[in-house]
């Protein structure tokens, strides 16, 4: 998966979107085993971190849609809050762990936390450039391995609707479609929904728990009042 | 995927959230419908829209009822108000579309979900991009445009014609009928998926020459192509030699995701602190 490498935007756009995911490794000769008990120790302490989303990739993240077959469901608000709980104990099989920070600070010391953990689970960190060599630079870890993004070929930062693409490859699945994105985008500008309710919207079709509510809120508070990115 | 005509109120919700944008409400019967040919079978409308269940027939009725007098039936707009979303039966070779489509399906062929691959994410445990070599992710589809096989395979063919050898762990690799020149089974060359990534190995060298024939293939695509590229750091942990040679065609990478290497063959056995409290329930809960 390059679910969380190819977001779009410009590295300032990416100072407060730094995302840390756990994945073990598959296959005949280089899996694991059971990673499940590190995966969920993962979740655990980075819940401890003031993390803004946490998630896995076979359930999502800690913002999810809801089935009800009540009528009268329809009438009232949904809970809009993440439910952290609900993602670590929803955890039943090892793949993709996922925790979003949008503080360096508290990134910086859940890296440093995992480093003495020492699960042995492979654990990367998707955001800027200089934001991962921060997080190492704090935990003493010298980086093993790098996937540079080269970006989307053929489009470029000021191409029209870019804040609908922010918003739309926050999920790397592209299960955000940039269309619901355009359309948050014109329900905050006509005030119909707030810039918070207009993110929960998006997060909730996210299916591994990396999109970024503090950044999709900055996105769409720019882009109510058409300031650029 | 298809919409049971029965439920569905013509609310509109589902049109947006469809990546490919597939889903139109169709004016004859004022009821959606799906292009079959168009959707990738990713799920988004079945898993990502809430699901409630107000009753069709007076959702109808009450509506038709409010655009006399000029008023607005809105639900939430991640919600199908009557559930009308239903998962259909996938044979070969559509079945490929949800393979590569829908991130909760997990490839047959690597164990992995999304888009079936590891990458450098656990090099340190798999050592697939090694000192001295570079990995190449080569991505199509995103953002919201998909990719036919036919298009991919353009770009196999041409990385094959020049020897390069395709990571065996990764599904469309799988699907080739003839990895030494690119082939892939003709039955699913039409097939539409909303990504997928050839996922390439080669000695750092090759790394102008590789990114040049993915610019020349590119341009003759209709989809949108993005180029990852994994290098192994020195024992510094910096990355001296690719990233100058990115920087000489003209990129300037602003995002990567690193692999801080604590992965290794052997986990750490966590039966002992199991169940330990880690943090109060309530702080959880809605943190």
């Amino acid at each position: 998966m390059t679910n969380t490498l190819h977001r779009f935007g410009s590295a300032e756009s990416f100072k407060d979107d730094i995302i840390v995911h756990a994945i073990p490794a598959k296959g005949k000769t280089t899996g694991q085993g059971n990673a499940l008990p590190a995966l969920k120790r993962f979740l655990e302490i980075a819940a401890e971190y003031s993390p803004i989303n946490l998630g896995d990739a076979l359930h999502g993240g800690a913002l999810r849609a809801t089935r009800s077959k009540r009528l009268w469901t329809h009438f009232f608000k949904r809970d809009s809050r993440k439910n952290y709980k609900m993602v670590i104990d929803g955890l039943t099989a090892p793949t993709t762990v996922a925790a979003v920070f949008d503080k360096l600070e508290n990134a910086e010391a859940f890296v440093k936390r995992l480093k003495q953990e020492d699960f042995g689970v492979s654990v990367n960190i998707s955001t800027s450039i200089d934001n991962a060599k921060a997080c190492c630079d704090f935990a003493g870890i010298k980086r093993h391995s790098i996937g540079y993004s080269l970006g989307f070929e053929g489009i470029g930062e000021n191409v029209p609707g870019n804040q609908a693409i922010m918003l739309s490859t926050m999920c790397g699945h592209g299960m955000v479609a940039q269309s619901l994105a355009k359309k948050m985008i014109d329900f905050v500008k006509e005030n119909r929904r707030s810039p918070e309710e207009a993110a929960a919207s998006m997060a909730r079709f996210c299916a591994c728990g990396i999109f970024n509510t503090t950044r999709a809120v900055r996105i769409l508070e720019n882009a109510r009042i058409g300031a650029k990115e | 995927m298809k919409i049971n005509q029965d439920k569905c109120i013509g609310c509109g919700n589902c049109t947006y959230v469809c990546p490919m944008g597939a889903i139109f409400v169709n004016p004859a019967t004022k009821r959606s419908i799906i292009n079959r040919d168009e959707c990738v079978e990713c799920y988004a409308c079945y898993n990502g829209l809430s699901q409630e269940a107000l009753p069709p027939g007076l959702s109808r009725f009450l509506r038709k009822v409010f655009r006399q007098i000029a008023l607005r039936f809105e639900p939430e707009p991640d919600i199908c108000p009557t559930a009308a979303f239903e998962p259909d039966e996938l044979s070969w070779p559509r079945v490929v579309r949800r393979a590569f489509s829908d991130p909760r399906v997990p490839h047959e062929s690597t164990g992995v979900s999304g888009r079936g691959t590891e990458e450098v994410k656990t090099n340190d445990v798999t050592k697939r991009v090694g000192p001295g070599e570079v990995g190449f992710t080569i991505e199509f589809g995103r953002p919201g445009v998909g990719v036919r096989f036919h298009e991919i395979q353009e770009m196999s063919r041409a990385l094959a014609k020049v020897g390069v050898p395709f990571e065996k762990n990764n599904p469309i690799t799988t699907l080739m009928t003839d990895v030494t020149t690119g082939d892939i089974k003709p039955e699913i060359l039409n097939e539409k998926v909303l990504s997928a990534i050839l996922e390439i190995k080669v000695p750092i060298a090759r790394t102008e020459e590789i990114i040049r024939i993915v610019w020349d293939v590119e341009k003759r695509l209709k989809t949108v192509v993005v180029i990852g590229v994994g290098v192994r750091c020195d024992e510094n942990g910096e990355d001296s030699v690719v990233a100058p040679i990115l920087a000489r065609l003209g990129y300037n990478p602003v995002r990567a995701k690193t692999n801080i290497g604590l992965g290794r063959k052997d986990l750490r056995d966590l039966s002992a602190i199991t169940n330990v409290p880690y943090a109060r329930e309530t702080e959880m809960a809605h943190a």
